[in-house]
């Protein structure tokens, strides 16, 4: 039996397509399609519902340290309402899941995806001590607010967020209903994500969805405008076999940090290089590349293959991402994707696509 | 889905068929089809001249999300192929009923018999 978030009479109301995800009924597109709806995000302001999303919190004293312990980053750093991306690793090096850590006033509030929701709380709850408190929070929904005009909008209803830069958290409250925002996202836009009470989610929706610069987008969109923004996804860029330096995450880590599932892979290839690394593809053709299409060499040697594939509405063009040799991926160097029995040619690029419009505020 | 167009016929692969004369079959996707593949991006095309069997695999049209292949109606020989497509996939997006992909002349318009008329298929994408 499928579940469904609060907002489902709403994306039904909206002409949403919905499709199973992850064990949700979830919205793909809504009546004008993925393109309109990606374009749109870029150009003014997308609405996605992310309720299908994990949120958890962990409180105690030894909570961030002990967190620190499952992942590659700082966590006990955390400044009061500072959010961190980062991963869970497992024993091999590879990667659990990719998650957002907030501190917040009351612990560690952790967003994970929705299909690794059940397999990341055993493992949080089996690891952290019973001096930490974990607590699932399924009575909270999430949505993001992604686009340039976020900002402006998001700011007419709560004045706190002006003052957010990128990954930071605050409480707020809108029109009367209390939620936690914060400034990030997975667009690349500058944007906002907001949680809030099962309850008030369809309430708080509608206002947000009432305003003239906002349509809501659906995960068809979500998927490219994640892609252009060069960011990975659980299942395609980053699996249980793909370590956080294959996939291109170092700049995740924590300077000195050694004591986290799988280390001692992770740490070798992070100074000697993996063998494997992800990468860009453009492709210079209509063909899209899709995920799993083999990657070979001007010599028909297979160098890796395609972790997500589809077409850039901003780019007009099909574009890809990659696990290839490290000696392969090189920008520029062009090398083949098999498609179909036909050869396409691609060139390596650099990640993102699209420059990320990240909002920071200047340090006076 | 009573808009069907009852000129055509229906594939279980949601291809619809238009006979015309001269044994001529011209093809395209269903308006359900284009619904649910959303937003198309590519056409892959059959050359002009190539021989099909009925069923037999012979395009692809691909869109933001996924890539989906085509079948022939009828056994036949391709001889017109929708070149203005390859720029303007969208085209099948906007009118899914009025935008050909390919022709055939068909060996046998009997083939066509094995299709479903406009009823039937509505019964078929209801369920």
């Amino acid at each position: 039996m499928l579940k469904q978030t609060p907002l489902f009479d709403l994306h039904l109301e909206s002409g949403a397509k919905m499709v199973p995800f992850a064990g949700y009924q979830m919205p793909v597109h809504y009546t004008q399609g993925i393109i309109h709806e990606h374009l749109h995000c870029r150009s003014h302001a997308g609405f996605f519902d992310i309720s299908h999303m994990g949120q958890c919190l962990i409180r105690g004293d030894s909570a961030a340290s002990e967190l620190e312990q499952l992942t590659p980053s700082d966590i006990t750093g955390l400044e009061p309402g500072q959010q961190k991306y980062t991963v869970l690793t497992n024993s091999n090096g590879g990667i659990i899941d990719d998650i957002i850590v907030t501190r917040n006033a009351s612990g560690l509030m952790i967003i994970v995806n929705a299909a690794c929701k059940d397999k990341d709380f055993a493992h949080l709850k089996s690891h952290l001590s019973d001096r930490c408190h974990f607590e699932d929070l399924p009575d909270h929904a999430l949505f993001a607010l992604q686009g340039p005009a976020a900002a402006m909008i998001m700011q007419k209803f709560s004045p706190e967020t002006a003052d957010l830069s990128f990954m930071q958290s605050c409480e707020a409250d809108i029109s009367g209903i209390k939620c936690n925002i914060s400034r990030s996202g997975y667009t690349g836009e500058d944007g906002f994500e907001i949680s809030v009470a099962n309850h008030y989610a369809d309430q708080l929706a509608r206002l947000l969805l009432a305003e003239d610069e906002v349509e809501p987008i659906g995960l068809g969109a979500r998927d490219t405008l994640r892609l252009e923004a060069g960011l990975c996804l659980y299942g395609h860029e980053l699996t249980e076999a793909i370590t956080p330096v294959e996939a291109g995450l170092q700049w995740v880590f924590k300077k000195g940090h050694s004591k986290f599932p799988g280390a001692h892979r992770i740490l070798d290839q992070l100074q000697h290089g993996a063998e494997r690394i992800r990468t860009g593809l453009v492709v210079d053709s209509k063909i899209p590349v899709r995920e799993g299409s083999v990657i070979i060499n001007n010599e028909a040697m297979p160098i890796g293959h395609v972790t997500s594939g589809s077409f850039s509405p901003s780019l007009g063009r099909p574009i890809a991402m990659a696990l290839l040799d490290r000696s392969s991926a090189s920008p520029g160097n062009i090398l083949y994707a098999k498609v179909r029995e036909r050869e396409i040619a691609v060139a390596v690029s650099k990640l993102p696509f699209i420059p990320h419009h990240h909002y920071r505020l200047k340090k006076s | 889905m009573s808009d069907l167009p009852e000129n055509l016929k229906y594939t279980k692969t949601h291809e619809w068929a238009q006979l015309e004369d001269d044994n001529i079959v011209r093809v395209g996707i269903t308006d359900f089809a284009q619904e649910e593949l959303g937003d198309l991006v590519y056409i892959e095309l059959p050359e002009l001249g190539r021989k099909v069997q009925a069923g037999e695999q012979c395009a692809v049209v691909e869109s933001v999300k996924t890539a989906s292949d085509l079948f022939s109606p009828a056994a036949g020989e391709i001889v017109a192929v929708n070149v203005a497509l390859v720029d303007e996939p969208e085209q099948i997006n906007k009118d899914a009923y009025h935008t050909w992909l390919f022709c055939i002349r068909a060996d046998a318009v009997a083939d066509l018999d094995q299709l479903m008329d406009a009823p039937d298929y509505a019964q078929m994408i209801e369920h």
